[in-house]
């Protein structure tokens, strides 16, 4: 069993097994965990006895319309052993809210910003939750599916903002 | 009666030439010590990973370049090599050896310009004039190989454009055999020079423990003596054949991470000369029709060829269902692509996991009762690319 599987497992042990599904594709493990107990799943893992893991990444993934519609990514990655493991928690449409890592790991403060910017989703137990790309008075959160891909309006007379030219139609998957 | 003090609130940015792009530090000062510095960024954020859902696979090969300007050739292979790992493939050995030449060969770019703006930012204006000059010859190589200095769109899923140049191992060569001796000018100008050394040294420190905690990779982390790199612990492009090594700091302060940055050009350099040594022949693209473009001859000979031809041209490929994300080590740290499949012709969502932004979080700590002056030495020493920042 490879190290990620490993540490996926020990989630899944401590917060029981059938609430915690381990995925598998190309060899990069993922341990999908319910997004109200995420704090207890990181933080099995940030004591995990094999070293503390470092939190390489975290962000968000739309799947509009499907529901629940958000995922909220986790990348850890332990730099010695070499290993990775993805966690994940699905979030429904409503009011996306989920629990704050920056408790575990001052890196997510930043990180969590931006998620918040760009898909909506609240982390709740943040210290300061602003936007932190887009502008402070922006409307919307731009990596919504259901947010268009557009030209910024300008104040000209006559303008209308149109759609980049996609050239390429987006094409079904192959049966 | 006891006095009382007030911090005074100073605004850097985000228009300043030591910002390396547009960053804006909101400092709170007790008179020249900083006791809070809050970095504004957003002001480069361009919408690359909305642009990316909404073009193919194929299409999106220019993106990375433009994300990261500096090191062009190491963020193409970052995303090449996340959308080969979707789709279970590996290019030929010939395209993995070449990208690690042209990768390196960013990689010491992009450590030139870094020396060349830093050494700048401390009034020291001949490196960089020296510095820019090496990196041009570097660009001219890279030119000759896509067409383009600095935004090649070169990569291609599977593989390569087209194969090297001629004359491009016998340039390359030469251009190794001078860069050591450059190196080394620049150790001499620098690494002895009592003005640099009192500016860097002991300043914008940063503990392995707070480095660790805040995500930063690169030299940043490597500075304060965590061994970690991308290319030895997940190794790709074959980096596992080469010989070289890993540069650690102690003190984890400016002047380590400029010493790990100079050991690490005369790294690349070794890991060039093994790379073209054993460069083998052959193919520079997979011959999986269902992913790259059939070679010309074959069009006017084959039907498939041709439906094949028009399918990826008209359609793009259709990697299966599923998520996968990939790392390269960048001049900068961990640069990764996580890129997310629903099967269709164009990403559901690509994320792109930016070294500099992680690093860009610690400067408050770094900067944490420091003197103003030297925050400029403190933000030169992070190396960071707005552009990647902000995405």
């Amino acid at each position: 069993m490879s190290r990620a599987a490993d540490r996926a497992s020990l989630v899944a042990r401590r917060l029981g097994e059938a609430d915690v599904m381990i995925e598998e594709f190309r060899g990069e493990v993922t341990a999908v965990v319910p997004a109200e107990r995420i704090l207890e799943a990181l933080r099995v893992l940030r004591d995990a006895p094999e070293g503390t893991p470092v939190l390489t990444d975290l962000t968000a993934l739309d799947r509009y319309p499907a529901e629940p519609r958000f995922e909220v990514v986790y990348l850890l990655t332990w730099y010695a052993p070499p290993a990775r493991l993805r966690v994940k928690a699905r979030l429904s449409g409503g009011a996306p809210t989920i629990a704050s890592a920056t408790s575990l790991w001052p890196a997510a403060n930043w990180l969590e910003r931006e998620v918040y910017d760009m898909f909506g989703i609240r982390f709740e137990g943040h210290p300061n939750l602003t936007r932190i790309l887009m502008p402070d008075d922006w409307e919307g959160h731009p990596l919504r599916k259901d947010f268009p891909l557009t030209e910024e309006p300008v104040q000209f007379i006559g303008h209308v903002p149109k759609t980049p030219s996609t050239i390429i139609p987006k094409a079904p998957p192959r049966g | 009666m006891g006095s009382r003090t007030e911090t005074l609130t100073l605004n850097m940015g985000p228009q300043h030439p030591s910002t390396h792009g547009v960053l804006r530090l909101i400092l709170e000062l007790e008179g020249e010590v900083i006791l809070g510095a809050t970095p504004v960024i957003g002001y480069l954020h361009t919408g690359f990973e909305k642009e990316m859902e909404h073009r193919t696979y194929h299409q999106n090969i220019v993106f990375p370049a433009r994300i990261e300007y500096l090191a062009t050739f190491i963020e193409e292979t970052a995303y090449v090599l996340a959308v080969e790992k979707l789709l279970g493939i590996a290019p030929p050995p010939r395209a993995q050896a070449a990208r690690v030449i042209l990768s390196e060969l960013s990689r010491i770019a992009s450590h030139l310009v870094w020396l060349g703006t830093s050494a700048i930012d401390l009034q020291v204006t001949s490196v960089f004039i020296y510095c820019m000059q090496d990196r041009e010859e570097i660009l001219d190589i890279l030119e000759m190989v896509s067409g383009q200095r600095m935004m090649h769109g070169f990569l291609r899923i599977g593989g390569m454009q087209w194969d090297l140049p001629e004359g491009f191992e016998a340039r390359v060569r030469r251009l190794m055999d001078r860069l050591p001796s450059r190196i080394d000018e620049y150790d001499r100008l620098l690494t002895d020079n009592l003005i640099w050394r009192k500016r860097t040294e002991g300043i914008a420190v940063l503990s392995p423990d707070d480095a660790l905690r805040y995500g930063c990779t690169g030299p940043i982390l490597r500075g304060s003596g965590v061994p970690y790199d991308v290319r030895k612990a997940f190794p790709y492009s074959g980096y596992e054949q080469y010989e070289f090594d890993v540069p650690l700091g102690k003190h984890g302060d400016a002047f380590d991470r400029y010493l790990i940055r100079l050991e690490e050009m005369r790294q690349s350099r070794r890991i060039i000369l093994q790379a073209l040594d054993r460069l083998p022949d052959g193919p520079w693209i997979t011959d999986d029709r269902k992913v790259a473009l059939p070679p010309r001859a074959e069009l006017v000979r084959s039907m498939e060829a041709v439906i094949h031809q028009f399918k990826l041209v008209s359609e793009g490929l259709h990697p299966p269902v599923g998520e996968v994300y990939a790392a390269v080590e960048s001049p900068r740290g961990e640069k990764g692509y996580y890129i997310v499949s629903d099967g269709s012709n164009r990403p559901a969502r690509v994320r792109v996991r930016a070294p500099s932004f992680n690093n860009l979080q610690a400067l408050p700590v770094m900067l944490y009762h420091g003197y103003v002056a030297d925050c400029v030495v403190a933000i030169a020493s992070i190396d960071i690319v707005l552009g990647d920042v902000d995405r």
